[in-house]
């Protein structure tokens, strides 16, 4: 395997593993409107990701880096052509993160509502941003011979793309709602399995008929694999939730982001942003990638601190393995 | 107008306010993370109550400062693709691999263990919660090389090659650009003035409370702690600012005549303490000088010749082709200035107290309390009066600005000094900038960081002056009594979080 290519899947792991971890929690913030009850509730449902979203975040930051790095034109071309959307997610992810942090800082109930609102919406905004980026990345934008973006804000939206958005929106909403069933206890573990229920019947129609569009647009027998697995992996989730099996149903959904997104990097693949204007303008594994000794160095550097990551990572989940309820917030704030 | 308007000056702009806002937060993360730590160290170690305490108060600032450092570095990383796309096309083959190994290596190394130590004080043993803390310290500390090394490679290129065909830089040696001493000086520089700005933060802190006889025991150590870290940072950060200049004058003879004012080259070279030059003609008005210094400051001997602008100017055109490579004098010269006399103002204040502190004196009975002394400055009438003692306070508070005025005037000199280079004697700023970003777009982004921020700097001011006010926690009797297996005890499964958002 050629290192570009090899880099081609790193890169792809880690956006996956991206959409994986922060997808659950940008579901969390979605639902603090849709399943908490009253502050109380929202606190628990903040809690049940609050050791964790900060190190869920940092692996948005090293696909970006990892981009930056391997792939040094799709890096360019995609931040400064995608420019707005890319500046309303750096916004949103600039608040979210300071939401999460002070929102419990002072008493006030208006200050503590403002910032509940701003998880909320900018969890939203950003789970269906990716969605509607990563859409428009598979279909192909308008890029020139010198790999510029030559198109506009409204060329990014199309029904593919807000398709492609939803589908983000809702398969995260799902995944966060199984989240969170896996990790509270008392009336709002089963509210959230009831409203997986709901949400889970909802994705599964737009992710079928995304990923259905994807196929036809630019599948071949490696992405239609991959769209199986999804596909059944989202059943499966649907199911276990119905049977009550917590664990199984939030791997299983997890499975299907990973699934869904595996299909659409290799339908993307040898190509990492296919230009719509014509095809010898196609950013490819090849044209955009780094030097060998770059990509190599790289590789040396993924090969030892990746294992480290996720065994450190994997320890923190084991740390706050146990669920919380409302019993486990205290009333000062 | 049009001019002013123009992508490039704004993506400059913006570079410029983003860099400096996230800078801000960013020594205070570095040298917070390690105060803390050796705080909770102390605690561990001698069981008092006093520096549980301590841990607490300075690790709830240092949580609401690295929300703001964490967010902020996040557009950093964005925006070299969004405004500099030409510039990452051009060298993202260098400067994105220290990028990458910052977030891999580091980033995540910081941020998960920041979520265990937030999270942990009723999930983790003691130990274990401790290195969490000391985990977190390291990881800003690698977080800070990373990055110091990517912008020492813009400040002086080395283990590259331009490759013709491809139109960019490749990269030949990494571990040249890790280890150039361009990287090292600048790392040990900037680590310092981190300290700098840190001890600052807690001698400031403490100067407050103790001005008012409040939290005795707690705001006493953190004074101590603060003035010693702020004499050593400030021994450290001239050391490494000498050296930092000497490499300076080698590989970047242009900024530092700019930052000196120095318009044609002279043996001895002084050193100028004030000037007021005129751009255009090339020569200054009035000028007060120190002689030879700077002969020394740059080659080590007091009469060594040192090249003016002027020189300079005519090898680069020589070199490079026709054109003006000055940066904006003015700015690097008052910069440069503002940076040196800002934080040696700090270290002044930091010597200055740890000798009005520096014996016990006799206290009244009601406020000895053992171990903890209070420094006789704050309650005892001689040898000082109380005005002098309410003076000294009040500027110790006022010192918490300094160095974090001398770093942002440091990264301001840094920069602004290399231009008309991005990568110096490599590629032009001009040359750097996305060329598909309109005009608007820029301004959209500039202006919406720009708000942005400035809301977030009203609020994070707010809830620092208020935790800062309310002083140290009373401790619990779950802080008393930490878990002794990971995951918590069962026996407290039903009670609530020691911490929750």
């Amino acid at each position: 395997m050629n290192l570009h290519d090899l880099w081609f899947v790193l890169i792809a792991v880690l956006w996956i593993g991206y959409f994986f971890l922060e997808g659950f929690d940008f579901g969390i913030g979605v639902l603090t409107k849709l399943l908490a009850r009253d502050r109380t509730e929202k606190r628990v449902l903040i809690n049940t990701i609050g050791p964790v979203w900060d190190g869920n975040e940092v692996w948005l930051l090293s696909a970006v880096g990892a981009t930056f790095a391997a792939f040094p034109e799709w890096y360019a071309t995609l931040l400064s052509g995608f420019y707005l959307p890319i500046l309303l997610i750096v916004g949103c992810l600039i608040v979210r993160g300071v939401a999460f942090e002070y929102r419990h800082k002072r008493p006030e109930d208006r200050w503590q509502t403002n910032w509940e609102h701003a998880i909320f919406w900018t969890s939203l905004t950003i789970a269906f941003l990716w969605g509607v980026a990563f859409a428009n990345i598979v279909r192909g934008v308008k890029i020139d011979s010198a790999m510029e973006y030559t198109g506009t804000l409204a060329d990014l939206v199309n029904v593919y793309s807000l398709l492609g958005g939803l589908v983000t929106l809702t398969l995260f909403t799902f995944h966060g709602a199984v989240f969170a069933s896996l990790k509270t206890v008392g009336d709002i573990r089963d509210r959230a399995r009831q409203l997986a229920t709901r949400l889970g019947a909802v994705t599964a129609v737009l992710v079928l008929v995304f990923l259905i569009w994807t196929q036809t647009m630019r599948g071949d027998g490696t992405s239609l694999a991959a769209m199986a697995v999804a596909v059944l992996a989202l059943v499966g989730a649907l199911g276990a939730n119905l049977a009550g099996r917590e664990g199984w149903s939030f791997a299983l959904s997890g499975i299907t982001i990973a699934a869904a997104f595996a299909m659409l990097f290799l339908a993307l693949f040898p190509n990492v942003m296919p230009s719509s204007l014509d095809e010898a303008w196609n950013l490819t594994v090849t044209n955009a990638a780094s030097s060998p000794y770059t990509l190599k160095l790289m590789t040396w550097c993924a090969a030892i601190a990746t294992p480290v990551v996720l065994l450190y990572q994997g320890w923190t989940y084991w740390v706050f393995r146990k669920r919380i309820g409302t019993q486990h917030i205290a009333d000062s704030h | 107008m049009e001019l002013a308007l123009a992508p490039e000056t704004l993506a400059r702009w913006q570079f410029g306010i983003t860099t400096v806002y996230h800078f801000l937060f960013v020594p205070l993360t570095i040298s917070l993370a390690a105060l803390t730590a050796g705080l909770q160290t102390a605690w561990v170690r001698t069981e008092k109550e006093k520096y549980l305490k301590a841990t607490k108060f300075w690790g709830k600032l240092f949580l609401i400062n690295i929300a703001m450092g964490v967010v902020t570095g996040i557009v950093q990383e964005f925006q070299f693709g969004m405004n500099w796309s030409d510039y990452s096309r051009f060298v993202g083959d260098i400067f994105g691999a220290p990028l990458a190994f910052e977030a891999l290596i580091a980033f995540f190394f910081e941020s998960t263990f920041i979520g265990l130590w937030i999270f942990g004080w009723d999930k983790l043993p003691k130990k274990i919660h401790l290195a969490c803390i000391w985990m977190v310290s390291i990881g800003t500390v690698l977080s800070a090389y990373f990055i110091l090394a990517a912008n020492s490679w813009m400040q002086h290129p080395v283990g590259y090659r331009i490759n013709e065909e491809r139109g960019r830089a490749e990269l030949t040696d990494f571990w040249l650009v890790l280890t150039q001493n361009t990287a090292l000086t600048q790392f040990f520089h900037t680590i310092t003035a981190a300290f700098l700005v840190g001890g600052a933060f807690m001698v400031g802190i403490a100067a407050f409370h103790l001005a008012r006889k409040k939290h005795i025991p707690v705001m006493r150590t953190s004074l101590r702690l603060g003035l010693i870290t702020l004499i050593i940072a400030g021994l450290g950060t001239a050391i490494s600012g000498d050296l930092l200049g000497k490499v300076m004058f080698k590989q970047q003879p242009m900024k530092m005549a700019a930052a000196e004012a120095l318009w044609d080259g002279e043996a001895p070279a002084p050193f100028s303490v004030f000037a007021y030059g005129d751009v255009e003609e090339g020569h200054n008005k009035v000028a007060i000088e120190i002689p030879g210094l700077l002969s020394f400051l740059a080659n080590d001997d007091f009469s060594s010749f040192v090249p003016g602008i002027n020189d300079v100017n005519k090898a680069e055109q020589e070199k490079y082709g026709p054109g003006d490579y000055r940066p904006n004098i003015p700015v690097a010269y008052w910069s440069f200035r503002w940076m040196i006399g800002f934080g040696m103002a700090s270290v002044a204040v930091g010597v200055l107290g740890l000798w009005l502190t520096r014996k016990k004196f006799l206290l009244p009975a009601r406020l000895r309390t053992g171990e903890d002394e209070v420094p006789h400055l704050v309650l005892y009438k001689k040898p000082l009066s109380p005005r002098f003692a309410k003076w000294y306070w009040m500027l110790a508070l006022w010192t918490m600005c300094f160095p974090l005025i001398a770093t942002s005037w440091g990264w301001i000199f840094t920069e602004m000094g290399r231009q008309p280079w991005v990568v110096y004697g490599v590629l032009r700023t001009q040359d750097a900038v996305s060329p598909g970003v309109s005009q608007g777009e820029v301004l959209t982004s500039m202006i919406g960081f720009t708000l942005l921020y400035a809301v977030l700097a009203v609020i994070e001011v707010r809830l620092l002056v208020k935790y800062v006010k309310a002083g140290p926690p009373e401790l619990t009797e779950s802080d008393l009594n930490p878990p002794t297996k990971i995951g918590g005890d069962d026996k407290n499964a039903d009670r609530p979080m020691a911490f929750s958002y």
